[in-house]
């Protein structure tokens, strides 16, 4: 199993996700240059946390136009699993990977704390391991997670089962007081309607040991690698091979 | 002679801040006069913030050595062996004046610069804390509706240009302090701290050598910002005409400093870097002619090479420009290509400006003509140094009418309530979730959670503990004490998390030392600091002094702030300030044995410049409690062996606010909202019991099983403990000789806490 | 006193840093677009406005530009009042 986090300048939790993935995990893991035109061997990438390009224009707008991000699409393309955490959720909404946009937080401040989300749909590579319903303790950090589409989107997304996770309570019920930055129907990660390809606000990197404050991000990372291992041992090898230029 | 455009007099050297001495020190050192050049070098580098003229005879009286000490002050930042080949890399340092000006910016440039100063000494930045004084914030008798909204206004800026700098930095800002006094209305204080590690065989200093060597300019272009900003702004007191000031402004662009520093740190890899030393006050010429001075060399630039945004730059312009994100670099000849790939991998200028030379001179061209040359040796050392006159200290505060102590009646419950929303007692969580205090995975204990931050060191079974303090009220009413309270307050949050404090940064806030009140402040202070330093054994490994920091001839509480930094054997025993479990023993630990048998006029006299006065009486005078370093002492190693051994579950040291406050913030941090039952015998009026701030105390829980052991550590230690209660899940409860005095639901006292600084800003 | 618009611009001096129009820029160039040699960016607002005369109107919205909308230690602006 290999891993691939791509750098953009300015991802700043890049080495968090390593950190996971690798001395955490146990996986393979390795760094992607945002000017590497290919991904190869990889099985599943992760875009990172940060401020790639330091957010200025839009949020993700630049990084999207990197080299990396065309061979991160083919991958895509062809079912290669992608998590976008934070920054890198922004990126794949820039890129068009995901749909809808983020908006600036309901108070207008960044906010860094640790919050509650429920796993809404278990049937997807980044899930598989958790149960329907599971609430997970997760930080968040950042200033733009206000999640926003059009309401034939949210429709979509509701009827593709497309939202993986909502943030609720701790004891997993959906309140307004428990939606830290205002996103619509109180989402905090989707994915695409073939399930490769998720992003989330919330930084699961940041929830693998419980000396932090907790562990419950490993969930995600565990369904990666057990989703990867049911597909290279099945038919869907291909996927690994070598991405082409 | 070199060319220049003007005749420079004595005159136009006064207008750049230069005395009829120092201009004659500058003749004689050139043997003529000098140009308009190297009259601005001059100026900024032997102005009060980058010659530290008027503090330096005083701060050698600091101590700045120990075995764990591998650089003291000097350099970049202060270095400290932590074990396992690695080293800890610190500094705290100001930014007042620029944070008044444009709070936004001020505040993000203040901890870029810091930041640069960790990572070019090679280690990569971990953590920062923030240490603000604000003026109040809501309007009462003495602070007008005005007055309040504009402190308001800054607090917002400062706290947004620090969350905006270091998130997108991506630096977690773990800690830190605020305080609000009528002194900071018009000259708030932000002080930054950085910690950064490295491989001690990795560490880089700024020391040129190796003559013919390419010195080489990285980073962000020149702009005109801040010409004479920073060093200039600092060295003089505020008028009205500084608002003039204000186009010299600088920006801080985080964004470009990432990338600096992820260039930086992969150029030292590659063996090709001599020396390094970030562009701050004073930019170019100060990084230059350091380190010439250094490495007793000498530097030639070319400042047509160097990269600028601007057209049309005078040498004098490019000379002191105080723009952001920039370095200097001294690199191996015949491996500048190296330097080069490695900056152009990142998308930033690196263009060789210069070489070093042997004749020790600070040489500077433009397009071939030379427009200075000085000795480095001369603007960097040389500059003049003043035993400004020394004034006994009065604060007129200290002889104030003292507070009387509430015969029966005093509705206790009702004035607890008032202190808990008190701003500098309230929860800072509003401020704190704005910053990410979580990036880079190693928080062990961030804001809100511990007396210190703790940081894990990966690889290893470390952790460093970070804790910052200063009561500038106290050192106000009694320098010396107040410094020594500022030095005990932090060593004694860093044991409480079970860390070992083992060196200490400073940060020296004043006001104009041409006052000799102002130099007598700082003069005791230093000397309370070396006591408190020494008996310690925390010694100081660099900071910085702010002086000036006076706003139409009102000086501030003289402010210092101690970074000490701790080092904790095994993270795992990292303790918080939350009560942990239910039935667990309350114990009050005093390592002064509670022989407080002083006289009822001292207590009130110690009770008067408490937090408590001021917030419900209004209240400011007297003196700080006395204090009693060896009692500090006992106290450290009490807490830190009760953490070495797991016999507690959490520690949490009486200051602001005193017992009654530190009960109420363990309740408040449990997460399971747990609450105490309090029963304390004492002699003392009930205010001074339940909030006076006496030292060398804390308050840590363990469980009924453990507690035997801890009365016995204690005992080790010479400190007093004595169980006063146990964590519940019932009201929160003081009892004392037997009579409830504090009695009300938890959840209720906590909203107050919570709430209350959001309620002062207008946030809620 | 018709209903009005204003129309404010509100820029970073041009002797500040802009990092965010640098930024803009160097993305540029490396999208190839080659010929662009500066980006700096800004602010626009949009002020509905009633029952002003148009006198009145120049001198609120100069003064709503000068103390909110910008930051004077560094940014400028400029505005005009659309009918």
């Amino acid at each position: 199993m290999k891993f691939g986090v791509v750098v953009f300048p300015g991802s700043n939790c890049d080495d968090d996700a390593y950190h996971a993935v690798g001395a955490v995990l146990g996986e393979h893991v390795e760094f992607l240059w945002h000017r590497s035109e290919q991904i190869p061997g990889c099985d599943a990438i992760i875009l990172p946390g940060g401020f790639a390009f330091g957010d200025y224009l839009r949020t993700g707008a630049i990084a999207r136009f990197s080299p990396v991000m065309r061979a991160v699409e083919r991958f895509a393309r062809r079912g290669g699993l992608v998590l976008g955490i934070c920054n890198g959720f922004q990126i794949l909404l820039e890129a068009g990977l995901l749909p809808g946009a983020m908006l600036r937080n309901r108070d207008l401040r960044f906010i860094c704390r640790h919050v509650h989300i429920r796993v809404e749909n278990t049937d997807t590579s980044f899930t598989c391991a958790a149960r329907a319903g599971q609430v997970l303790k997760v930080p968040i950090a950042h200033m733009e997670g206000n999640y926003f589409c059009d309401p034939e989107t949210l429709a979509d997304l509701e009827r593709n089962r497309q939202i993986v996770f909502r943030y609720t309570t701790p004891e997993g019920r959906l309140e307004d007081s428990a939606n830290p930055n205002g996103s619509l129907a109180a989402i905090a990660g989707i994915c695409n309607r073939e399930r490769n390809v998720m992003g989330m606000m919330p930084h699961p990197e940041r929830a693998v040991e419980a000396p932090l404050g907790s562990a419950d991000g490993l969930v995600i990372f565990r369904s990666m690698v057990e989703s990867l291992t049911r597909h290279q041992t099945g038919s869907n090898a291909e996927v690994k091979a070598s991405v082409p230029a | 002679m070199i060319g220049t455009e003007i005749k420079i007099t004595a005159e136009v050297a006064a207008e750049h801040g230069l005395t009829a001495e120092e201009f004659a020190r500058v003749q004689k050192i050139l043997g003529r006069d000098p140009s308009l050049t190297e009259l601005g070098v001059f100026s900024v580098m032997w102005s009060e913030h980058c010659s530290y003229k008027s503090s330096k005879v005083h701060l050698k009286r600091l101590p700045t050595t120990g075995s764990r000490v591998v650089q003291g002050p000097g350099e970049n930042a202060g270095v400290v062996d932590i074990g396992d080949g690695l080293v800890a890399v610190f500094k705290i340092e100001s930014h007042n004046h620029p944070s008044f000006v444009e709070p936004y910016q001020g505040a993000a440039t203040g901890v870029g610069g810091i930041l640069r100063d960790i990572f070019t000494m090679g280690a990569r930045p971990i953590a920062v804390l923030d240490s603000l004084r604000f003026g109040p914030l809501a309007k009462s008798p003495d602070v007008s509706e005005e007055e309040a909204s504009r402190n308001r206004r800054i607090l917002d800026g400062v706290i947004g240009g620090i969350a905006f700098y270091g998130n997108c930095f991506g630096v977690p800002t773990v800690g830190g302090e605020v305080q609000f006094e009528p002194c900071y209305s018009n000259n708030p204080l932000v002080n930054a701290l950085a910690l950064g590690i490295a491989r001690r065989d990795e560490l880089f200093f700024a020391r040129a050598r190796g003559a013919g060597n390419p010195v080489i300019y990285v980073g962000a272009k020149t702009g005109r910002d801040g010409i004479h900003g920073a060093s200039l702004l600092a060295s003089a007191e505020f008028s009205e005409e500084s608002q003039q000031k204000r186009p010299n402004v600088q920006v801080g662009d985080p964004f470009m400093e990432k990338l600096l520093l992820e260039a930086c740190l992969e150029v030292m890899r590659t063996g090709a870097v001599v020396a390094i030393q970030d562009m701050g006050a004073a930019g170019l010429t100060s990084s230059s002619s350091e380190m010439a001075s250094r490495g007793g060399m000498g530097i030639e630039i070319e400042l047509a090479r160097v990269p600028q945004r601007e057209t049309g730059m005078t040498p004098y312009e490019i000379m002191l420009s105080e723009s952001q994100e920039r370095m200097l670099l001294v690199a191996e000849r015949g491996h500048e290509h190296e330097v080069f790939d490695v900056f152009n991998k990142w998308g930033l200028d690196a263009v060789e400006i210069g070489r070093v030379t042997q004749n020790g001179r600070l040489r500077v061209l433009e397009n071939g003509n030379v427009v200075a040359d000085i000795p480095a040796h001369a603007i960097a050392e040389e500059g003049p140094v003043y035993k400004r006159p020394v004034a006994p200290t009065k604060s007129p505060e200290a002889s104030a009418p003292l507070v009387e102590f509430a015969s029966t009646g005093a509705d206790l419950n009702e004035n607890f309530r008032k202190l808990l929303a008190s701003p500098a007692i309230a929860s800072k969580r509003w401020i704190f979730e704005q910053y990410d205090h979580m990036v880079r995975t190693n928080t062990r204990i961030g804001p809100g959670a511990g007396d210190a931050a703790i940081v894990r060191i990966k690889e290893t079974k470390r952790a460093l503990a970070l804790a910052t303090d200063g009561n500038g009220r106290w050192c106000q009413l009694a320098p010396r004490i107040g410094a020594m309270h500022a030095v005990a307050e932090a060593a004694r949050n860093v044991a409480c998390t079970g860390a070992r404090p083992v060196a200490a940064t400073n940060c020296l806030n004043f006001g104009n030392p041409e006052k000799p009140e102002v130099m007598g402040q700082f003069s005791e202070v230093i000397d309370g600091i070396a006591e408190a330093c020494r008996a310690l054994d925390v010694p100081i490994t660099g900071g910085n002094v702010s002086f000036y920091n006076e706003t139409l001839g009102r000086a501030i509480f003289p402010t210092p702030v101690l970074g000490v930094l701790g080092i904790l054997e095994d993270a795992d025993c990292a303790l918080g300030t939350a009560f942990q479990h239910e039935g667990d023993a309350i114990v009050l630990l005093d390592g002064a044995n509670a022989a407080v048998c002083n006289s009822g006029e001292n207590l009130q006299r110690e009770f008067s410049s408490s937090e408590y006065a001021k917030a419900i009486y209004g209240v400011v005078a007297g003196a700080p409690p006395a204090i009693d370093l060896s009692a500090e002492r006992n106290l450290i190693d009490c807490l830190i062996a009760l953490a070495a051994q797991r016999a507690i579950a959490s520690a949490h040291d009486v200051s602001d606010g005193g017992l009654a406050v530190t009960l109420a913030e363990s309740c408040f941090a449990s997460p399971n909202g747990f609450s105490a039952e309090i029963s304390l015998k004492t002699g003392q009026a009930v205010e001074f019991a339940l909030f006076a701030e006496t030292g060398a105390r804390a308050v840590v829980s363990s469980s009924p099983a453990s507690l035997a052991r801890v009365l016995a550590i204690a005992a080790q230690c010479n400190v007093e403990a004595r169980p006063i209660g146990k964590v519940t899940r019932g009201e929160f409860c003081i009892e004392l000789n037997g009579r409830p005095r504090i009695r009300a639901a938890v959840e209720s006292l906590r909203q107050i806490w919570a709430t209350a600084l959001e309620h002062a800003l207008g946030n809620e | 006193m018709a209903r009005m618009k204003a129309h404010v611009w509100v820029m970073p001096k041009t002797t500040v840093l802009d990092p965010q129009g640098q930024t803009i820029h160097h993305a540029l160039t490396s999208l190839g677009y080659s010929k662009v040699q500066r980006v700096r960016q800004g602010k626009f607002f949009v002020l509905d406005l009633d029952g002003l005369s148009a006198e009145e109107a120049k001198t609120q919205v100069e003064k709503i530009a000068r103390e909110v909308l910008t930051n004077p230690v560094i940014e400028e602006f400029r505005y005009e009042i659309v009918a």
